[in-house]
């Protein structure tokens, strides 16, 4: 086993013990911790991947933001945090029949149709210059402006959007 | 050398295990968590694909920032709605959510 593969079995496990704690622990605090380093776990894959990028905006969105927003949502809801029921409803078995049911079939999937597909040999060179490439295809017209201008416009509405839904009424 | 099926199945599982939290958990939250580790999977495959099959293209890549630049404002919006409906209801459990239900 190569160098690479350990890292990968390393991180891989860090990443999938951590989204199981995140499933199945009864206090929500504990989840969202465990969250935290799953996407930490997700952003090591994407350096393995050499999406640098990816693994830095990985870890300003997800973990600077979106975590930090759930555990604010966590203390805002805070009587709900620790109870003394399951943390799961009343189907628990069904949900993790279905999910091992999809697992199976996308593992199957995977190993079925790219059984010996290795990374194709990339110089240094066009992989370093792959931000840069990404910000070009993000703005150019033949490629991503169009999603790029329209994710903008999503956000400013989710920011408008969640300021509206989550201000008290103040008549009634 | 990782095959790209390695990277397959670790997104698999993290797709499995955000799609039992998601049909499983009782807290609304913790749903919304779920579904992240789920956007998560989705990710991986984007990037690995892309670093496999089509490296001199960064298709796989851009696609990952959509998928950020979503999650990001379905966090938003989701826990947004979650802390109006705790507002009215005094609950986040997802089962006691059922005024809409016929």
């Amino acid at each position: 086993m190569t160098v690479q593969q350990v890292v990968f079995i390393i991180i891989s496990a860090f990443t999938l013990l951590s989204a199981v704690i995140v499933v199945t622990d009864r206090n929500l605090f504990r989840s969202a911790i465990a969250l935290m380093a799953s996407f930490l776990g997700v952003a090591g894959l994407y350096i393995l991947l050499d999406a640098g990028f990816l693994a830095v905006a990985q870890i300003i969105v997800y973990i600077g933001a979106i975590s930090i927003l759930i555990i604010f949502a966590i203390m805002m809801t805070r009587r709900m945090m620790q109870t003394v029921e399951s943390p799961f409803n009343p189907r628990p078995i069904s949900g993790a029949i279905a999910a091992v049911g999809v697992c199976a079939l996308l593992i199957f999937i995977a190993v079925s149709t790219w059984p010996d597909v290795e990374a194709a040999n990339v110089s240094d060179i066009v992989l370093r210059g792959s931000v840069s490439q990404m910000g070009l295809f993000l703005v150019s017209p033949d490629a991503y402006v169009i999603p790029f201008e329209v994710a903008s416009v999503l956000l400013l509405a989710a920011l408008i959007g969640a300021v509206a839904i989550a201000r008290p009424e103040k008549d009634s | 050398m990782i095959p790209l099926w390695a990277y397959l199945v670790v997104a698999a599982l993290l797709f499995s295990i955000g799609l039992f939290g998601v049909v499983a958990r009782r807290n609304a939250v913790a749903i919304l968590m779920a579904v992240e580790l789920m956007l998560n999977a989705v990710n991986i495959n984007l990037v690995a694909f892309w670093r496999y099959l089509q490296p001199e293209k960064p298709v796989g890549t851009n696609w990952a920032i959509f998928v950020i630049t979503v999650a990001a404002a379905e966090a938003a919006v989701g826990l947004a709605l979650i802390i109006a409906v705790y507002r009215s209801r005094d609950s986040v459990v997802a089962e006691e959510l059922d005024s809409l239900k016929f």
